[in-house]
Order: C-alpha cells, then structure tokens, then sequence
C-alpha cells in the first residue's frame, strides 16, 4: 500500500531533472520530504487525516490539530534556535513554562485582570533569560551548565510560587487567557495565528535588525566577532533573553490550556523536543547560524509524529522507541555523508547483483528507496 | 518524652498520675516521602490530624523525596525507641539493612502506600493501602452496570510502566473480560497529566471519527479525565452523555466536573487513610498478633448522583 | 662537526601542501651526530611542518628520509620512536597531577607478569634522569616542580635509551635565564654523548649560544644553512627575512611625502608583559611600519594601538582628544579599523558569507538597530568583491570556502566598508600567494594615497619596506628605533634589530 502511495509521488523529481537535482541540495528539502512522509504515514493509518471539517464555528481535523499542538513546542523551538545560533544551548525552558504557570495562578488568584496577568507571565519568562544570560554572557559560566541551575531549580520556584497562596496544582478560569489559547478568530484557531504573528515578530527582530546577523556571527567566531566590534557578551546575553520570552510564551499556551499550573509536569521535556525540533531543522549544535522556518519545520515533524504514535495503535510501551528510531531516520536522511553511504552501498550492491531487501534499519528504508526510483 | 517520663516515674511516686497518662502514649515514627502532587501533602495533614485525635505522640519525617533522608529520618526513630515506625517508601529497594536494625530494637515496621521489595517478609509487620487494582475493578464494574455489559472503551493509561498504571488496567480488564461486548478499542499513555489527558483524547477523536461507537473512557487518574472532557468539549461533544466518563482519584475538580454531568463517576483514592493505618498499628501494640501482609484500605465510587465525601 | 661518519638525519628534496598550498618546497636538511642544528624561520616558514615529517607525525609528498645512511619510511610517531628519534613538543604534554615517575614512563610502564611494576619504573624514572643529570624525587607529583624542571622531565620522557635524535621545539620558550642555563649544559652533556639535536627557538642569543648549525626557512623554502659561526647575526635576519619584493622595492614615493595632520597618537602607551609603553604617532596619508622578528612585539603593538587588548599606562589620543576606554567597538565606531593577522581563529566568521562577513565592520558602526538595506549590502559586497579582486562566485558563498588569499581580502574589505580613517594591518600578507601578495602590497599603498592613515605590522621586511613612510622598529617588546624617508632600507632595519 504505501509502495503504490510513493511511487505515484516518486517519477516527478527524475523527469525535473537536474534543476531539482540542485534544489536537492538545498536545505529545506530533506527535512519537509521527511515532514511530508510522516504526514502521508498518517494519512494511511488514519483515513479522515486530511479532512478538514468546520465543528463548533472552527476548523477541526488532524493536521490542524498538529499545527495547533506543535504551537507552544514551536515558540520554545524558535528561542532554542537563537541561542543555538548563538553557540549556547538553553536547558531551562521547560522550567521556565512552570514558572510562568505558577506565576499565571498566583496572579488570577490576586485578583489583578488577566490582560496585566499575561505581563505578568511573560516578564516572568523574560526575568529567568534575564538570569541565564547574566551567568552565560557576564559571568562566562558554560551554557549548558548554567541553564542546568534554572532547569533544576525552576520547577521548585514553581511549586513555591503555588504555595505563595497556600494551594498546590491551583486551577484557575480565565476566559481571556483561555481564548489565547483554546479559542479562534473566526474559523483559525488563535493560538496558530499568535503563532505566526510570533514568527513573524521574531523574524523581524532577527533580520530586519542586525541582531540576527550579530547573534550568528558570535555563534560562529566570538573572538572575531569581537575584534569585529560586536559586543559578544551582550549579543550573547539578547539570545536568552528570547529564548525566556519565548519559552514564557509558551508557558501562557500551554497554562491556559488546561487552566490549571502544574509545576511538577508542565513543559516536562519540552526542552529536548525543542533542541530536537532545531536540529531536524538543519540547525548545527555549534552554533553560527539560525533558522527560523526550518525550526519550525523541525517542531511539525515531531509533532506529526507524536499524532502518528498516538493514532496508529502502537501500545504506548513502544512509544519511546518508535519516536526514537522515526528521529534517527530523519536525522540520517537529512546528513549528507549518511546519504552518501547509502548510495555507495546501493551501487556496490547492483554492481554485486543483488538486490534483497534485507539489510537496513527502518529508517534507513526511506531515503535508499526514493534514490532507487 | 519517654525518658522523661520513665525517669519521673522512677524518681518521684507523687508524679504517678501524671506520668500514668504519658506512660500510655503511644509514640510513632511517620517518615514520608515528600509533598509531590495533591495527594501526599492531604495524606501527611491527615496523618498529623488523626494523631492528635487518637492522642498518638507522631514524630514526622519528610524525606523530601530521598530514599537517604527517610533511612536516616527510620535510624533517628530506631534511636528515640519509638513503639512503631510508619514508612511511606519513596522506592521499593534497599530496605532490607534498616528494618533489620529496626527489628533488633523490636520495633515494629508498618508500610504505608506502597510496597518494599526485602527477602525476609517478617521485617515489616503489614502494608496498609488501597489497591489500585481494586480501583480498576470498581470502575470496570460501574461501567459494566451502566453500559449493560456493552461498551466500547477508549483509555487513558497513566504514566507507562508505573504501578497504578498497570494495576488499575489489570483490575478494569479483569472485569470486562467478563463481558462480551466491552472491548477497550483505544490505549495511551497520557502521563497522568491534565495536558496529556487532552492531546490523547484529541488524537482519539480524529482517529475515530469524533469518538463514533465509541460509549466510554476510562482514565487512570482524574487530571487525564478532566484534559479528555477539554478536548471533547472543544470537539463540540458532550463528555458525560455523548461518553461515559470514568476516572480514579476524585479530586476537587472532579467533583465538580460529576456535579457538572461532564463526568460520571470517580473512584476515590483517599488521603485522609490516617483513621485506617492508626488502628491496625495501635491493635498490634496491644496483642502483637501477626497480620496478613496486606490490609487493604476500602475503594469507594462516586457518581454524580452521591455527591459528598 | 665530524663528517667522517654518515650523518644521522639526511632530508633531501621533502615537500608537503595542505589543500594545494604548499607548506614545504624541496626541502634539504642534515643533522650529524654530535651537533644541535638550529631551525629557524618565522610563523609559517614551515618549521613545525619539517618536524613533524621528520618524526613521523607527517607524511611528506615527496622527498626521502635518511637515517645513517639508509633510506626509511617513517609512517607514524611510534615507528620514529623506535628508530631512535625523541621529540619534545612546545607545549608540555605531561599530567602534572601524577608522579614524575609516572609521567617519565606514562604508557610504556614495565610489566611483571602482565601487571605493571611501579618499582621498576621508578628506577627507569631514577636512571632516565640521571641521564639528565637530574636527581629529584620520583614520586612528587611533576605539578610540584619549577617549569624547567618539567622541561627536564619531558625530556626524560623522550629519550629512550637507544635514543639517537632529539627534537626540541622552542624549549626555552617558558624558562627563565638559569633555567635555560641548566637546560644548555644538559644538552651539551647528550651532544657529547653523540646526541643530534634539533633546536627551534626565536630567541637568537640562544641560537648563536647553543647551536653549532643553522638552517633557515622562508615560505616553506631552504633559503640558508651554514654554520653557526660563520653565519653573522645581520646575514641570519637577512635570511629569515626575506628579499622576495624587489619588484616592487622600487618606491613611488622616494620624494617625501607633506605629512597630513596627526590623526592618532600614542603617548607612553603600554601594558606590562605585553609591550614596554611606546610613543607613536600616525598622520593622514602617511604608512607607518612595525618592523621585527617573531615575537618582538608587533601584533601587541597593533591591538593595543585599535584597542583590542586595554593599555595598562598611557593614553591614546584621536585628533588630540584622549579615546578613553578602548574597546574594538569604540575604535570603530571612532573611525580605526583592525585586520588581525589570524584571519581563522580572529578574522572571519566561517559560515558566514562573504557579504555578512564583508558588512560586520560597518554594521557595527551603524548599530544594531539600524540595519544596512538588503540592497545596499549586495552592492557594498559586490563593490568590495570587485575592488580587491576577491574570487568568489557570489557573495553568498560561505567564506570558509575561499582560499586563503581571498579571505585575507574578506578581512580587509570588511575593515574598509567601515570607511575607516586609521587602518591598522596585522600581517596582511601572511600565508597568501605571491600574486595576491603584490595586490595587496599595491592595494595599501593606493589607500595610503587616498588619506588614510596606516599602520601595518609585517614579519615580511621587503613588505615594510615597500609600504612604509615611517617604521617602528621592534625588538623583545620595545621599539628600539624609528626610521623614516630614505633611511628606510633593508640594512638600516637590519641593523636596528640586530641591536647595531
């Protein structure tokens, strides 16, 4: 069944030739052929995916539904992607989003309205890049292990904030916050369109300001970058401090979501989907570049597989090992060395004569067969 | 307190009375494991309050977590010759050295909650808790009785791998086995969270068409439950009466959610167990006669028509 | 020197390139028994490169090694190690928390019945450094014991019993006179035993002290071996120097030119252990030039002049105002631009294109806030491409892919687009062809023309001299003199250096 599904697909890129032979080359290709197999995936396992129907004056179906949950995974994605850029890497984010749900409790619950409640949880989030960046940029302390005090100790600020007015896990109703997250403007659920509004206001920040460019080039050399005249520690110092705002963002998605601060739990993990997300993207750990679609791109991929897990009847025990092996694949299809060995062993093996399907990880099926045809 | 009032005893025959009251006094060693969640703190509170009303000395303990602070907080008990030692344990291993230091200063060992994993069973007198496999019987059986025996089930699994998880799935299939038409079509993890309640559910209804021929959803805690009703309601479907909603804990907002109709029926996991564990210590005290290994404390299920605790 | 017997190391004809560029060009080199033969050349005249092919770290492309005689192939470290040839790094490569006996035999411990015998190893320990003359206690931790005497221990290290060749790559470079005193009457304890010893070092009294032999390379060429004491002190500057520039020695300017009006001045500028506090003054339209050997204190002299490392004493001033804090951001944003002389590890940002790497300067000139038009930056790029003659296919092209002479264009382009009106250069003709060389070399001196005032540092003194209207002359962190119009020639830097 699937064959049949990739070969209808498969003839185009031969007949395009060698302008998509180039095109193969650029980044974006491999990482949204992987976003588009696992969408297609979908489709077979689950018949009505691609339906897209309008319910209670909104759009409902599967994929919304995956931009819709792949939202806040995005806006900590997006901030991961600066301070990768940067050359540092942000391990507190999941933390942050706790804070930020304690601090969304705390303060409904004070009674100050919920317009002065979403400052409230965003300077939250702002404050704790203010800290990572005083201990990266000013102090020299490694990222890693300075946003590793925030990650540790974040969720206890949580829980402290929640004791502040006596109550653990405290729900809360706020309709303004909820329709943040929860509601729609006209049939577009809102959060997809704060969503883009984010992107596009992080976009500008980065590259229609010079602080992308700054942040990239401290990322790639920070000696030159300083001889160069750029104060590295404060560009240094900016990336945490949109990487807070946007992990602090994501905290009022993810809190007005189930309008209940949960410390312990909220966000738990979300920091390694988040690296994850900018290094499907094509986003390289030692730093010196961002991408912002391709982030993005990287938070859908997971996310579409997070719904293919969920859908596809795998018992929740092979879950782990399942998202494992689909995020080597696309990490492998993505490399160009993984690529050039595979291709290499395909002709030695047609130069042998043989051609069983035996050999080969799963993940490394796909790539090997869109080559052959 | 009780060298003290050993001493006086000795020394002064006038303070008699006084010290025949004191010399009563039960004193007991609680070492807990922390205050995660909603559950344990209630837990702790209870045991302090039932305490004072059974006039037991409790010396309290909060291992915050730590498996080496609660061997410490059991060795200081050892070392102030309490009467009995309650130990809520953080983890089941790695007990076998303490109790028997316990044992050699014959004092008697109570588990609270959950279960230790030691090869010489007589160092613990009795473990006292629900059973969460009880648990998923009685909301196996509620449904069965509401759904006359004919139900297909979507389930919310609590955090993979864990106890209740295992257990309360155990103890709900136990009892639809016995129905022909019940059948659990839907299984995931959502963590125990109120956020993995609502993306499981979410991603069930796509999957199954808005939940059609769907009659039931079983989730392993109340959080998961509540998450599943958000998202069914944002499906514009009615949990409660488009599906059967049975859950574990009965926490406040589910009570709320019963009285609502958006759910229908919460076994309780109880905190306040203070009035259960005191008892099954203080006899033991008395005539030091041997217990079963497990005294279970008794599952209740609440709908919407038994409102109250 | 007995050349009755064969020598011990013969070298003929070695070249090696990295990337195509090449790092030695047939290279001849002789060692005998019984001799320490310095090498010397400056950064990048291929030193460590012939080392490192000589003890088998390297494979050369062409050339045949010699060991008494009989030709050998020496695939790795180890093979050289058992052919009798020692080295011993610059840096030390010893773990200074462990005992010294330990280190001495670290990885080629004796063994008893398969287990090690830390008692034999300390005899080793014991005997190897007695070789030395040395006799310390084994078991201290090497952490505990003055830097020379670790040099030592490296040594010791090095020298297996069986050892014939030992190659010490700049062994004084951290010892203080006595220590370097103690370190010469050892080696001339081994060369009495017949040991060859390959000495490289910068500092030249201890050449002319220690070495019986001379050899010296110039842009991965042999330009001169000779004796040591046939060999004066100015004839040694000359080699290492170079003569490569004739072309272009004929001077425009022979005339001298009206100085323009003093832009920036150093008064008693200094830092300590840096550079000894120097006065200096540069005027539009005029080069001056900072002339010395390697390590004199040419680049210090640089970055503390654009600010990149903070003076300790004096001052800086710009157009007779004091500058204040120096900052590489304030330099700029005040009109002095720095091209450094490691364009890798200081100069370019790698995955950056050329056209981002181009714009640095100037966009942080403007500030982050207002950033350069798309537009205008293609065309700043493409205008800089074109007027430095930078190969490159578009300027989107990461200038990590360039070739070494581009990228040094990609530095300097960057620190014009800042339209500078000091412009400090740090060797900005290191490593690069001849070709682009030249262009550079022209490209300067068009730029001196058009007002801007220069200050380039140089190891090259054909370069100096070609450019300059002023030169600093340097020696062990000092200017030592400053020369000026006609007086400037080879020989009268020479001479200066030389301490004439």
């Amino acid at each position: 069944m699937s064959v049949n599904q990739t070969i209808e697909v498969a003839p185009a890129p031969r007949t395009l030739g060698t302008r998509l032979r180039g095109l193969a080359g650029h980044r974006a290709v491999w990482p949204l052929l992987a976003l588009a197999l696992i969408l297609a995936v979908n489709g077979l396992v689950s018949p009505g995916f691609f339906s897209i129907r309008v319910v209670e004056g909104r759009f409902f179906g599967s994929t919304i539904d995956i931009l819709y949950r792949a939202m806040p995974t995005a806006m900590v994605a997006l901030g991961m992607a600066v301070v990768i850029g940067s050359k540092g890497i942000d391990l507190s984010v999941g933390a942050i989003i706790a804070i930020c749900g304690a601090t969304i409790a705390w303060r409904i619950h004070a009674g100050d309205p919920h317009v002065v409640v979403l400052l409230w949880a965003l300077g939250a989030g702002l404050l704790c890049g203010l800290w990572n960046g005083a201990l990266v940029a000013l102090l020299g302390i490694q990222p890693i292990v300075a946003t590793l005090v925030l990650m540790v100790s974040g969720r206890g600020i949580g829980l402290m904030i929640n004791l502040i007015y006596g109550g653990t896990n405290p729900s809360f109703e706020s309709p303004f916050l909820q329709s943040l997250s929860v509601g729609h403007v006209g049939l577009i659920p809102t959060r997809l369109l704060l969503g883009a509004a984010s992107f596009a206001a992080l976009w500008l920040l980065l590259r229609r300001t010079a602080l992308g460019l700054f942040i990239e080039a401290v990322g790639g050399n920070a000696r030159a970058a300083d001889l160069a005249g750029i104060g590295s520690r404060l560009v240094t110092y900016s990336a945490y401090l949109i990487s807070g705002l946007t992990a602090g963002w994501a905290g009022v998605i993810l809190t007005a979501d189930t309008h209940i601060s949960d410390p312990v739990s909220q966000g738990l993990y979300i920091e390694l989907d988040a690296i994850l997300a900018v290094v499907i993207g094509g986003g390289s750990l030692a730093g010196g570049r961002i991408h912002l679609g391709m982030t993005v791109i990287g938070t859908l991929i997971i996310q579409a597989l997070a719904t293919l897990i969920l859908t596809s009847g795998v018992p929740p025990e092979y879950n782990l090992v399942v998202k494992a092996v689909v995020v080597l694949a696309v990490l492998l299809l993505q490399s160009d060395d993984a690529r050039a060995a595979l291709t290499r062993r395909n002709r030695a093996r047609g130069s042998l004569g043989g051609g069983s399907p035996g050999g080969g990880s799963p993940g490394g099926g796909s790539p090997k067969g869109g080559r052959r045809r | 307190m009780r060298h003290l009032t050993w001493l006086g005893g000795a020394v002064a025959g006038g303070l008699m009375m006084l010290a025949g009251t004191q010399a009563f006094a039960v004193t007991i060693g609680f070492s807990q494991v922390g205050d995660e969640g909603d559950w344990r703190p209630a837990f702790s509170k209870d045991m302090q309050e039932e305490a004072k009303k059974e006039g037991i000395d409790l010396k309290f303990a909060d291992a915050q977590g730590k498996q080496e602070e609660q061997l410490r907080a059991v060795r200081a008990f050892i070392a102030q010759q309490v009467d009995a030692i309650v130990i809520a344990p953080v983890v089941v291993t790695g007990w076998d050295q303490v109790l028997k230091e316990a044992k050699r200063a014959h004092i008697p060992v109570f588990l609270a909650d959950r279960d230790v994993d030691v090869t010489d069973k007589s160092l613990y007198v009795t473990r006292i808790s629900a059973d969460f496999n009880l648990e998923g019987r009685l909301a196996g059986a509620w449904l069965a009785q509401a759904s006359k025996g004919n139900c297909k089930i979507v389930e919310l699994q609590g955090t993979t791998g864990s106890a209740p998880a295992i257990e309360r799935h155990k103890g709900f299939e136990t009892i639809i086995k016995e129905f022909p038409g019940m059948e659990i079509v839907k299984s995931q993890s959502g963590d125990f969270t109120t956020e993995g309640g609502k993306k499981v559910m979410e991603a069930f209804i796509k999957s199954t068409d808005n939940l059609k021929g769907i009659c039931a959803s079983f989730a392993h805690n109340d959080n998961m439950q509540l998450g599943a009703i958000q998202a069914m309601k944002e499906a514009g479907l009615n949990p409660g009466k488009d599906l059967l909603m049975v859950s574990v804990d009965y926490v406040p907002a589910m009570k709320k959610a019963l009285a609502a109709g958006e759910a229908n029926a919460s076994v309780e996991l109880r905190s306040a167990i203070g009035k259960y564990i005191y008892p099954v210590v203080l006899n033991y005290l008395k005539d030091k006669k041997p217990l079963p290994k497990w005294v279970v404390i008794p599952s209740d299920l609440h709908t919407a028509a038994t409102p109250g605790s | 020197m007995t050349s009755d017997q064969p020598p011990r190391v013969e070298l003929v004809g070695i070249s090696k390139a990295f990337a195509g560029v090449p790092a030695l060009d047939r290279v001849d080199f002789t060692l005998h028994p019984g001799e320490v033969h310095a090498l010397l050349g400056e950064n990048g005249a291929g030193k460590s490169t012939l080392i490192k092919i000589m003890t088998g770290a390297l494979a050369a492309d062409a050339g045949e090694m010699r060991l008494d005689g009989r030709a050998v192939a020496v695939g790795s470290t180890a093979e050289a190690r058992a052919l009798g040839i020692s080295t011993v790094y610059q840096e030390v490569n010893l773990v200074p928390t462990l005992s010294v006996a330990r280190n001495v035999t670290l990885g080629r411990e004796p063994r008893r019945f398969g287990l090690i015998s830390w008692r034999a190893a300390r005899e080793k320990a014991r005997a190897r450094l007695k070789r030395l003359s040395l006799e310390i206690d084994v078991e201290r931790a090497l952490g505990s014991f003055p830097v020379a005497v670790q040099q030592l221990v490296a040594i010791a290290r090095a020298l297996e019993e069986d050892s014939r060749v030992l190659v010490l790559d700049e062994p004084t470079a951290s010892l203080d006179a006595q220590e370097t005193r103690l370190l010469f009457r050892i080696l001339r304890d081994l060369k009495a035993q017949g040991m060859a010893v390959v000495f490289i070092s910068h500092f030249l009294d201890q050449v002319y002290e220690i070495s019986d032999r001379i050899s010296v390379l110039r842009n991965g060429r042999l330009v001169g071996s000779a004796a040591t004491a046939a060999l004066p002190q100015r004839e040694l500057i000359t080699l290492m120097l170079g003569r490569e520039l004739e072309r272009v020695e004929q001077r425009a300017a022979a005339a001298p030119k009206a100085a323009g009006a003093p832009v920036l001045a150093a008064e008693k500028l200094g830092r300590r252990r840096w550079i000894e506090p120097f006065d200096l003054v540069l005027r539009a339209g005029e080069a001056i030039g900072l002339a010395g050997l390697l390590g004199s204190g040419r680049t210090e002299t640089a970055k503390l002049i654009f600010g990149a490392v903070r003076a300790d004493s004096g001052r800086l001033t710009l157009d007779g105002a004091p500058l204040g804090h120096a900052s590489p951001r304030r330099a700029l944003r005040r009109g002095i631009a720095f091209c450094p002389e490691d364009r890798k590890a200081e100069g370019l940002v790698l995955d950056l294109s050329v056209r981002e790497n181009i714009l640095l300067a100037l966009q942080t000139k403007r500030g982050w806030l207002r950033p350069l038009p798309r537009d205008e930056q293609r065309r700043l790029a493409e205008a800089m491409i074109e007027a430095l003659g930078i190969a490159t296919s578009d300027a989107e092209k990461p200038v990590g892919q360039l070739s070494g002479g581009n990228q040094q264009k990609v530095v300097l382009a960057r620190a014009l687009a800042s339209k500078p009106r000091v412009l400090v250069l740090d060797e900005p003709t290191r490593g690069i062809d001849v070709g682009a060389h030249a262009e550079i070399v022209a490209l300067v001196r068009r730029l001196c023309a058009e007002g801007l005032a220069l200050l380039v540092a140089s190891s090259e003194l054909d370069e100096i001299v070609a450019v300059s209207d002023r030169v600093a002359v340097l020696r062990d962190r000092r200017i030592v003199g400053e020369i000026a119009g006609a007086e400037i020639t080879r020989e009268t830097i020479i001479e200066l250096i030389a301490g004439g």
